[in-house]
């Protein structure tokens, strides 16, 4: 699936903010992840010939850092983190819950092509909501059964936010309409949440 | 209870994320009074304040700005450091969220101080979208009020920032790794010297700070050094963030002057241990902080103080672990962190810390053997101190640390082939459950 032009003219302009080419590489990367769910190799190509770089330096950059996907995943990403400050606080528990809802192991994806997940030791800094995990690019915090369930639930009828399924409108990441409240707010308007915040604002 | 918030204050603000309502809180104020002022007074007054860097080293921030040359050929930049990734560390991101328009003006004030910068780039970890989204619409904001852009506020000051979004690497909040980054490279740490104030990012002089650090600068500009000296102590001055989490019962970002007391922060305002257990070890700095015992935390939470108990304050990212956490269990995951996040340059390094991941999995699974505390020791010795850059001094500090101060806890997972009979709540990571 060729970059669109839209996606295209996006590298270009952010090229201009550098005065190296080369250092559009990771913002373009991401861009034709949001717009596409991961970047193939033919990608990559359009990406180097839109900055006039050789595609083994962009590459080389990919192929580095964690976040870029070089294969399609369901519709959704769920990473549950499981490094010491979550796992004090429960996370192990939780990560056996999400792989007995899912019903797939750590890495792979719901056979209905909802969901994707994975454990990761890489933190996600978020500590003090642990146990947490991601889910696209919004933070979920303070899990337990319950709130594992209604988010999969949740998932499962959503469409995906980025690539080929996801919504026009959703796929823009460079243009937030209104700023959306803090979702780690939202996540902790928990009885315990809302007890802790209550607290911490006397102190 | 007396305890005067500077950094936090306006957190409770309604849409503190709009520029019209930060000004209304008195901010870029501070901006306007230092476009009046000569950069190089400004830096005397950071120097004066004593602020020292938020990101781990604490390192004084007036100092590295002053290492810029003067009349270099190439441009200066300022990186702002947004790469918070170290377990344990969750400030910045709510400094991002909450309050976008003090760290933009913040970072004003500091590339105007630094002098001949005309960009500044904000490198955030790809994880936080959603800071990444809140600081674009923030900075979009500040350009149409003229406080970025072409000639600011009428003076000859040229100067705008770009978001930059890492993409999962750890390494790239250390300096020359961010750098790299920036400049579409692996994240892999340079050389030192040159340091990045003389040679940095696109070969000009490059000073980076973390987001604390930047937040701090419009206070100290708008009340002064002495202001900013009255909290803390002559050494450790300021406002601090600290970011508890792990075995208490209320985790979070806490805000008190630099110096806050390690016990009372825990028992006074975190609520004291889960369940009212046992204070087993707190790791004060972030993952890569040694341990220090429960009977080791009466102390100031400054960079001296902890320094001196043999830990130190890092990013004041404090993970406190009670005494139903297994220590060769919670060593295991910050090992395999530093593991898995090593980029693989450096051999003592790449090699090292996956042989310590190795060893430390064999304990907890039963098969440890008598010499493996030892080893580890005998590995932390040969990783320490080899390498480019911090990362493999960071993997050792809590290895060490646990290693010297629960051995015993060690060799029963030696000779008992398991976990002590009170640690055993937590499953195990790779523990595989059955599909269904």
């Amino acid at each position: 699936m060729p970059v669109s032009k839209a996606t295209l003219t996006r590298i270009q302009e952010v090229a201009a903010r550098y005065p190296s080419k080369q250092s559009a590489i990771i913002p373009a990367l991401w861009a034709v992840q949001h717009e596409q769910g991961y970047v193939t190799e033919a990608a990559m190509g359009e990406i180097a010939q839109a900055l006039q770089l050789p595609p083994s330096l962009i590459e080389a950059t990919a192929s580095f850092y964690s976040m870029f996907l070089t294969r399609p995943e369901g519709r959704h990403d769920v990473v549950i983190c499981v490094n010491a400050p979550c796992m004090l606080r429960g996370a192990d528990e939780m990560k056996d819950y999400l792989q007995r809802a899912l019903g797939v192991r750590d890495g792979q994806t719901t056979s209905d092509g909802a969901i994707t997940w994975h454990s990761t030791i890489e933190c996600l800094g978020v500590c003090g909501g642990a146990p947490m995990m991601q889910v696209d690019h919004q933070f979920e915090e303070n899990l337990t059964p319950e709130r594992i369930d209604a988010i999969i639930d949740r998932l499962r009828k959503q469409p995906a936010i980025h690539g080929a399924a996801a919504t026009p409108a959703a796929t823009d990441p460079k243009k937030p309409q209104a700023v959306p409240p803090v979702k780690g707010e939202k996540v902790r308007s928990g009885a315990e949440g809302a007890r802790a915040r209550g607290k911490r604002s006397q102190a | 209870m007396g305890i005067k918030r500077v950094l936090t204050k306006d957190f409770a603000t309604e849409n503190l994320r709009q520029v019209s309502v930060y000004e209304r809180t008195g901010g870029y104020t501070g901006f306007k009074k230092a476009l009046e002022m000569q950069p190089d007074d400004l830096v005397e007054l950071v120097k004066k304040s004593g602020l020292r860097g938020r990101g781990g080293a604490g390192f004084p921030t007036g100092n590295k700005w002053s290492f810029v040359p003067k009349n270099a050929p190439r441009p200066t930049y300022l990186l702002c450091n947004a790469d918070e990734s170290e377990p344990g560390t969750f400030k910045d991101r709510v400094i991002i969220e909450k309050d976008p328009h003090l760290l933009i003006e913040g970072m004003i004030i500091s590339a105007f101080a630094i002098g001949s910068c005309p960009m500044a780039y904000i490198y955030i970890r790809g994880e936080f979208y959603y800071g990444a989204t809140v600081l674009d619409a923030a900075l979009e904001e500040a350009r149409a009020k003229g406080f970025l852009g072409k000639g600011i506020f009428g003076s000859s000051f040229d100067f705008d920032i770009t978001v930059h979004r890492g993409a999962g690497a750890y390494i790239c909040g250390e300096e020359t790794g961010l750098i790299e980054s920036v400049e579409g490279h692996r994240g892999q740490p340079r050389v030192k010297p040159p340091f990045p104030a003389v040679v940095g990012v696109f070969g000009g002089p490059t000073v980076v700070n973390n987001v604390e650090t930047l937040a701090c600068v419009p206070f100290i500009i708008n009340k002064g050094a002495e202001w900013f000296k009255s909290f803390g102590t002559p050494k450790n001055t300021g406002p601090k963030l600290y970011c508890v989490s792990g075995s208490v019962k209320k985790p979070g970002v806490y805000e008190f002057p630099m110096g806050m007391n390690l016990k009372e922060l825990i028992y006074d305002h975190c609520g004291g241990i889960t369940g009212d257990r046992k204070l087993k070890a707190v790791i004060p700095g972030g993952a890569s902080a040694p341990m220090l015992t429960a009977d080791e935390i009466d102390l100031p939470l400054n960079f001296d103080a902890v320094m001196k108990a043999g830990s130190m304050l890092g990013s004041a990212g404090i993970i406190v672990l009670d005494e139903s956490v297994c220590i060769v269990d919670a060593v295991w995951r910050l090992a395999k962190f530093f593991a898995h996040e090593s980029c693989g340059q450096c051999t003592p390094c790449r090699e090292g810390t996956n042989w310590m991941e190795s060893v430390l999995d064999r304990l907890e699974r039963g098969e440890g053997r008598p010499q493996d505390a030892d080893l580890l020791l005998d590995m932390s010795d040969n990783i320490g101190g080899k390498s480019l850059c911090a990362l493999g001094d960071a993997a050792i500090g809590p290895v060490i640390s646990s290693v010297k101060k629960f051995r015993d806890e060690y060799l029963h997972h030696v000779t008992h082939k398991s976990c002590l009979p009170e640690t055993k709540r937590y499953r195990r990571l790779d523990m595989a459950v059955a599909a269904h």
